[in-house]
């Protein structure tokens, strides 16, 4: 069961700017396994968007590997095996909910029934059916980052991405979606990585919880949770939560006393 | 001395209907009223001012002089619209706006060109190129071959610098995105680039439109065959028939104006989607 | 180092691209020129070698295209070598368009902005006006200049001030489209601010909107001395060819000086692009020194 779907050995990446060399990432090593809910959290600057596009095949470390499904990033990407959801919701404003859904299926060559089906399917995954004759700009953010998600579940990658997807969202719409995502996620059974500011956020949706720490961008703490795969918003309220979001704290600060 | 207090009287209980208007409720209908009841009185102040001073006709026909002298000169006034506007302007704006937009999009794809043609395109741009028209005269003749290669190298040069504008405005997400899907080339612009550009691309024809028309009636000073709406206001106002000119000049600003507007259409229909287009 | 880096990053591919548009000219001469060198040689009765075609393309007193450096060689001795005040002298017409181009542009900007300023504190006027002056942007304008130059010579106004008065018309569009869209750039918040001060409009006007205008009033700028500089060019075209730069265009055309054409219109294109280089500079200065720019 326990099959690793993405490792990453010695992962370095630096940057070169006008003010020398930034170390985004230094020596990551993390296996995450097939099913797994992993968030990445951290300040900003401590690389965890930077991982998280490393996995992407849209950075290029400096040194390290990274394999994903056995494979390196840029075969996996070619094979589609990702779905990407990232902080804006990056939606066409030329084309409707259900045109923007279509577009990466356009894109992989589905056929036109394929795609109508596929369609319908995740706009009720997410709770959006009847707006897909819509467009974006007519829909509220929430809304909008629900249709984002939509189009990432389209087709079949085993893997989904997120990059604080619920950042520019209000609290109340966030644990609304953060629930909706956890059934998504046991619908589904894919393998998601997801990165976030918010330990309550990280720690009510994650299997697996990555600290991580600023200059260079490193790993601090990686945390089992303890919790059900089964939960619902009231398990923020028990003592097992307010113990793991304790020990994320532990990390953060650990990380930010390295400074 | 009756016109002008006239004039006065009219252009005063005008400017106080506009305030009224103005001050009022904003609908689509006083949108409309207020600019026409000024562009009325504007036509009035300048029929008034004229009688009303006694100008020589000569030097400044009023407007009922120049509306008689534009319905009895119908045929003229189109044959120089078919030879200046359709022919001249109309081809060289095809040909140089579509010869710009490949261009934009054969450049887009090497970053070198992108940093060398950018910086030679917008100097180009700002500079008189209308002053080419009478070596483009020389090389093409008289007749609109020479007028729509002048209007081909007005227009190039905006049109390309705004389409490659519009070629990297996409947003940074949208191209991670195309790239996750491993989308090809073609897919990517296709479906992400040349829509994204579509406000830019617009805006570069809409200021084409008034490139084209310049272009193709100055080009007709430096020699034209004896018809052109250019060729027709240099000479009638060497012979100081300048109702004929203001004649041509309504042809041109109808045309003109008409032109833009229908650019200004299809951009509405093509980027529905735009901020600027939505309200 | 770097900065060397970083400037060649930025001029070489400019550099590159000149250099091919050199070589793309002369070649381009060369073509166009070999014609009428080969009808001379054949009426001589002499047939030409390659090397000699190459050097008859450079060297006609009417070609078709003049090589770069004919056209180089005919600025220099029309500029170094030629007194000032000769009518032959290039810096002698230059000037007469310059001094018409700046008079008009001045003009027009100062028209541009009362109106703009109007537009933006009186309603009646905004909703009146502007659909006119943006329409009024979709005529060709210049069709109008020939009228404007022959009226006022009828009635006694000659020399720079018709020429003038063309570009700035030109001038004064770029210049209000740019000033009311730079006026009303202060946001929402920003003017609530200056409300719970009980800040006057003239209070507003001076301390707010005229500072945020700058960046855009500097972009209209700009456009406005180019436009201001063809209407200079334009309106010297039916004078009859008398002085300035567009009379040297008119003149070189009737007499098929190509040479001369080609030589007074890089003249413009020197000058726009110093006038334009100017007012960057002088933007830079301003917005640096209010601290919009580093």
């Amino acid at each position: 069961m326990n099959q690793t779907v993405i490792s990453a050995q010695n992962l370095s990446l630096t940057f070169q700017t006008n003010d020398g060399p930034v170390h985004a990432l230094k020596d990551i090593n993390l296996d995450i396994d097939k099913g797994d809910f992993v968030s990445f959290i951290g300040p900003s600057g401590c690389g965890k968007t930077t991982f998280l596009r490393v996995m992407a095949d849209l950075e290029t470390p400096t040194s390290g590997t990274v394999t994903v499904n056995g494979m390196s990033p840029a075969e996996a990407r070619m094979k589609r095996a990702y779905g990407y959801v990232f902080q804006a919701a990056g939606l066409y404003p030329w084309r409707t909910i259900g045109g923007n859904i279509r577009l990466p299926l356009e894109i992989m060559g589905y056929s036109r029934e394929e795609q109508a089906k596929r369609v319908a399917n995740v706009l009720e995954l997410v709770e959006l059916e009847g707006f897909d004759k819509k467009f974006p700009w007519q829909l509220s953010g929430g809304m909008q980052q629900r249709a984002s998600i939509a189009r990432a579940l389209a087709f079949d990658a085993d893997i989904l991405l997120m990059d604080e997807p619920f950042g520019a969202l209000d609290e109340i719409v966030r644990d609304h979606l953060n629930e909706q995502l956890l059934k998504l996620w046991a619908r589904t059974e894919k393998t998601i990585g997801f990165v976030t500011h918010s330990i309550p956020e990280a720690v009510f949706l994650s299997t697996k919880i990555v600290v991580m720490s600023p200059r260079p961008g490193r790993i601090a703490d990686v945390i089992d949770s303890t919790l059900p795969r089964d939960r619902t918003l009231d398990i923020r309220e028990t003592q097992e939560f307010a113990d793991i979001a304790h020990r994320v704290r532990e990390g953060l600060r650990a990380g930010h006393a390295y400074d | 001395m009756i016109w002008i207090l006239f004039v006065l009287i009219f252009w005063g209980a005008m400017w106080a209907v506009n305030v009224r208007l103005a001050a009022g409720p904003q609908t689509q209908l006083t949108k409309i009223l207020v600019p026409t009841l000024f562009g009325i009185t504007l036509l009035v102040l300048w029929e008034g001012l004229v009688r009303g001073f006694s100008i020589s006709p000569i030097l400044l026909p009023p407007p009922s002089m120049i509306a008689q002298r534009f319905a009895t000169s119908l045929p003229i006034l189109w044959e120089d619209f078919v030879q200046t506007f359709i022919k001249g302007a109309l081809s060289g704006y095809f040909i140089g706006c579509s010869a710009a937009f490949l261009t934009a999009i054969a450049v887009d794809r090497s970053d070198f060109l992108k940093r060398g043609l950018l910086p030679i395109g917008n100097f180009v741009a700002a500079l008189p190129i209308i002053g080419m028209a009478p070596i483009l005269v020389m090389w093409f003749g008289f007749d609109w071959q020479s007028k729509a290669a002048v209007v081909v190298i007005m227009v190039f040069f905006p049109m390309l610098v705004n389409t490659v504008a519009g070629l990297n405005a996409k947003d940074k997400f949208q191209d991670d995105l195309m790239k996750t899907y491993a989308a090809s080339y073609w897919q990517n612009l296709l479906k992400l680039k040349l829509p994204a550009a579509m406000p830019f691309i617009f805006n570069g024809l809409k200021i084409c439109t008034t490139l084209a028309l310049i272009g193709a009636i100055v080009a007709e000073f430096f020699g034209s065959p004896i018809r052109g709406m250019g060729f027709r206001i240099s000479t009638e106002v060497g012979r100081l028939s300048l109702d004929m000119v203001w004649a041509e000049i309504t042809v041109a600003a109808l045309a003109g104006s008409a032109f833009y507007g229908t650019m200004a259409l299809i951009e509405k229909a093509v980027t529905f989607w735009h901020p600027s287009q939505r309200n | 180092m770097t900065r060397l880096a970083s400037f060649w990053h930025k001029a070489g591919p400019v550099l590159c691209i000149l250099l091919v548009l050199i070589a793309v000219w002369y070649g381009a001469a060369v073509a166009l020129n070999a014609a009428w060198a080969k009808d001379k040689a054949a009426r001589a009765g002499t047939e030409l070698t390659f090397s000699e075609l190459v050097s008859d393309t450079m060297s006609q007193e009417k070609p078709l295209l003049p090589a770069p450096h004919q056209v180089a060689q005919e600025i220099y001795k029309t500029t170094v070598l030629k007194k000032i005040t000769s009518k032959r002298s290039l810096i002698w017409h230059g000037w007469i368009t310059l001094s018409a181009t700046l008079l008009g542009f001045v003009f027009g900007t100062a028209l541009g902005v009362l109106l703009a300023v109007g537009i933006v504190h009186s309603r009646a006027m905004d909703m009146s006006v502007m659909p006119w002056v943006i329409t009024s942007q979709t005529i060709p304008i210049l069709a109008v200049a020939p009228m404007v130059i022959v009226v006022l010579n009828a009635v006694g106004v000659s020399g720079l001030l018709p020429k003038a008065i063309i570009s700035m018309y030109l001038s004064f569009f770029p210049v209000v489209v740019g000033m009311v869209k730079g006026l009303r750039a202060p946001d929402h918040m920003q003017l609530d601010q200056m409300r719970t001060w009980n800040a006057s409009n003239n209070t507003t006007f001076w301390k707010l909107r005229l500072p945020s205008s700058m960046p855009y009033f500097f972009a209209s700028l700009k456009i406005a001395i180019a436009a201001s500089l063809v209407g200079a060019i334009v309106g010297e075209l039916p004078t009859g060819a008398v002085a300035g730069l567009g009379a040297r265009l008119l003149a070189g055309s009737y007499y098929g000086q190509t040479i001369q054409i080609w030589s007074a219109l890089i003249c413009a294109a020197v000058l726009a692009a110093a006038l334009v280089a100017l007012i960057g500079v002088i933007e830079r200065a301003t917005l640096k020194r209010m601290g919009m720019q580093q």
